[in-house]
């Protein structure tokens, strides 16, 4: 420093800190939040997390045997969009990307539901009880602004709420995600902006994404307050998410969180990623997956047994294979509902493609 | 009633959809103290405040999609985009986003937003400040495209895009933002979505047009009158979804077509507009159609601007060649 030209002097300077409970193996490195000291609490997060990876598990399976489209599995990432949802209160709005079904489940969106929009049904996407959370987003990063106006319409009304999006590493090298930020930040805007840093963009390793050092400091430029998460200790994240919404609430405005995870399985049930990834690189990783490490946890300080996983189990089981027969049995659209959802009235043309439709199935 | 411009009727119908309904949220670059580097907003700020009058970043992407998560909240954001030269960032979200979301949620969430953007040729802008690119959103299902050609077009229409239940984007052009005066009742009644104006009947020749060209089109068939041949001009005015029943009554009637547009020839919607015709009224016409519009290049920077748009005696050359044919 004592080399600085004469002319210059320091006009900002940042540091990004990063927040972590559990070590991989379950140790606590920290005194834990009050939350995370309730049994009760931990339990729910850890049978979200289970429930999010049995869900998977099974789309997958109905991938492969023909039953539903490209699928996105979230193996690994779990405690992303279990520990967001775990900390958003009811009347919060999730606007996800495509791998939070963790947290859309935890929301109220049924598992039937994301069967459908999954396997090709666009009412998977009319949520039955979750009325006003935001559908999949498929276009990468898109969905940051609308976070961003929906936050705008809670801060407009004079309401208690907080708006928050999800999206991937991949996501933040979009312009949409650089300026949702920061209109977000000039306007104080209650939106938590959560980036589910997997490490992967298909095949684009995180390295090759971008140059910064890290990615909650994209933030920065945005005068927005960060924070970086291990992202499979479910405990950090909800920390961490927790007290952006409290930010947020408080009237201080959006923040943007980095939560550090990996992505064990393919991109998605169209991918190969044994194509530009190391197998024995993945394997490691296993080593630091959030729902072990939870377990680990819950029985070292509150005596999980064996029994009360076995049953978690069964329920889990039970609950996945009744969403499965509920969506096998869902009988399908009327070829109508091509031309009925587009406008809220038909215009005349659509019209008469209705009438040709009338009576056919979809 | 007042005599007024376009762009003060742009003005006046957000000035009442603001007054009338408390949803109502504009949002663009400049929109507020400096009320738009057009002044369509002039004075509503001051008059509404900042909380619904609001200047944005400069940020395309971001002034659609916060259009959008606003609109699916319940409210009814009319945002503006400076110049369309600048939209194609915000085309992603209203093509990707504002245009599906009703359909994709299977009516869950609808988008009841505005895109308002000043285009064309014509006001010796820079480069990048004249163009009509409105056939690609003229393209998209789920979206309404509306372009306003007079004051009192402006006026309802504008309204009726604002109480509209689902994305409207509304195209104003800049070459007739001031060029004329019209009285206007300004008492909040909307004109309707989808429907043509015929604004001169004529049993020779169908005239189609749309935005500032409607102005030579009027000019050409007052010109033609004189020659007797009597031309039916029709603004569209709506582009998606077009009132082609208008089109198609007229063209069966007269049994001869040209289309005027400002917009490149090749994809240009004037190319719809003669496709429906030739799939569905072919026994009716007398000679081929013919399309007046501006040749498929970049807009020429103000020197050669006149060199671009279509003028009058294009549209008097067609016709009368239409008119000879056979
Ligand atoms: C705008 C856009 N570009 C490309 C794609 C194709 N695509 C889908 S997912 C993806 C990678 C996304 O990476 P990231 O944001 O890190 O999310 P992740 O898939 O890792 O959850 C790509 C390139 C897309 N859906 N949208
Ligand atoms: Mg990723």
């Amino acid at each position: 420093m004592q080399d600085r030209p004469a002319a210059e002097e320091i006009v900002a300077r940042f540091e990004i800190a990063r927040t972590a409970f559990l070590d991989p193996d379950g140790t606590p490195r920290a005194p834990l939040p009050d939350f995370a000291r309730d049994r009760g609490s931990l339990v729910a997060m850890y049978r979200a997390m289970l429930l999010a990876r049995a869900f998977d598990a099974r789309a997958v399976a109905l991938q492969r045997t023909g039953r539903l489209g490209t699928y996105p599995s979230a193996l690994g990432q779990e405690a992303v969009a279990v520990g967001t949802a775990a900390a958003m209160a009811p009347g919060d709005l999730l606007v996800p990307s495509f791998r939070e079904h963790g947290a859309q489940i935890m929301r109220g969106v049924r598992m039937e539901e994301l069967f459908l929009y999954w396997g090709g049904d666009e009412r998977g996407s009319d949520f039955r009880d979750q009325r006003e959370d935001f559908p999949v987003c498929v276009p990468v990063g898109t969905q940051y602004p609308h976070a961003a106006g929906v936050a705008l319409a809670f801060q407009l009304r004079g309401e208690d709420r907080v708006a928050v999006a999800v999206g991937g590493d991949g996501s933040t090298s979009r312009g949409d995600f650089a300026e949702a930020l920061n209109i977000a930040g000039v306007w104080k805007l209650p939106a938590v902006f959560v980036v589910a840093n997997n490490g992967w963009a298909i095949s684009v390793p995180r390295e090759a994404q971008s140059a910064a050092q890290t990615l909650a400091q994209k933030a920065v430029a945005a005068g927005i307050p960060e924070q970086q998460c291990d992202g499979n200790d479910v405990i950090a994240v909800r920390a961490t998410v927790a007290a952006a919404l409290a930010r947020a609430r408080a009237g201080q405005g959006p923040s943007l969180i980095e939560c550090l995870t990996y992505r064990l399985a393919d991109h998605t049930t169209a991918d190969d990623a044994s194509r530009y990834r190391d197998d024995a690189a993945v394997s490691a990783r296993w080593a630091e997956e959030p729902v072990r490490r939870l377990r680990a946890h819950l029985a070292r300080a509150h005596g999980w047994s064996a029994a009360e996983e076995e049953a978690l189990h069964a329920g889990i089981a039970a609950e996945v294979d009744a969403a499965t027969e509920a969506y096998l049995a869902t009988p399908p659209q009327p070829a109508t509902a091509i031309v009925d959802y587009l406008y809220a009235a038909l215009p005349p043309d659509l019209a008469r493609l209705r009438a040709r439709l009338e009576g056919q199935d979809g | 009633m007042a005599e007024i411009t376009l762009v003060e009727a742009v003005r006046a119908a957000l000035a009442h959809a603001l007054e009338e309904d408390p949803a109502v949220v504009i949002l663009g670059e400049d929109v507020g103290t400096d009320g738009g580097v057009f002044r369509a907003t002039e004075g509503l700020w001051q008059r509404f405040g900042s909380a619904r009058v609001r200047d944005t970043p400069l940020s395309e992407a971001a002034i659609a999609g916060v259009a959008v998560g606003l609109a699916a909240q319940g409210f009814r954001p009319v945002a503006e985009i400076q110049f369309q030269g600048f939209i194609h960032p915000a085309l992603d979200q209203l093509a990707n986003h504002a245009a599906r979301l009703r359909n994709r949620t299977r009516g869950r969430l609808g988008c009841p937003m505005v895109l308002r953007a000043p285009f064309g040729a014509g006001v010796h802008a820079p480069e990048h400040h004249s163009e009509s690119i409105e056939a690609i959103f003229a393209h998209i299902p789920g979206l309404k495209l509306v372009i306003p050609s007079s004051p009192a077009r402006a006026y309802g229409l504008l309204l009726a895009a604002i109480r509209d239940p689902d994305p409207v984007v509304f195209f104003e052009p800049t070459r007739i933002y001031r060029a004329g005066r019209e009285e206007v009742a300004l008492d909040g009644a909307s004109l309707p979505l989808g429907r043509a104006f015929t604004l001169r009947a004529g049993g020779d020749l169908t005239l189609v047009s749309w935005g500032a060209a409607v102005r030579e089109a009027l000019a050409a068939a007052e010109a033609l009158s004189g020659e007797g041949i009597e031309v039916e001009v029709i603004d569209l005015a709506t582009l998606r979804p077009w009132d082609a029943e208008a089109v198609l009554g007229s063209v069966r009637r007269t049994g001869r077509c040209v289309i005027l547009h400002e917009a490149p020839r090749t994809g240009g919607f004037g190319a719809e507009v003669a496709a429906r015709i030739a799939e569905e009224a072919l026994d009716s016409l007398l000679a081929p159609i013919r399309r007046v519009t501006a040749p498929d290049i970049v807009p020429p920077l103000l020197r050669l601007e006149h060199l671009y748009l279509p003028q009058v005696d294009d549209v008097i050359a067609a016709a009368r060649e239409v008119m000879q044919w056979r």
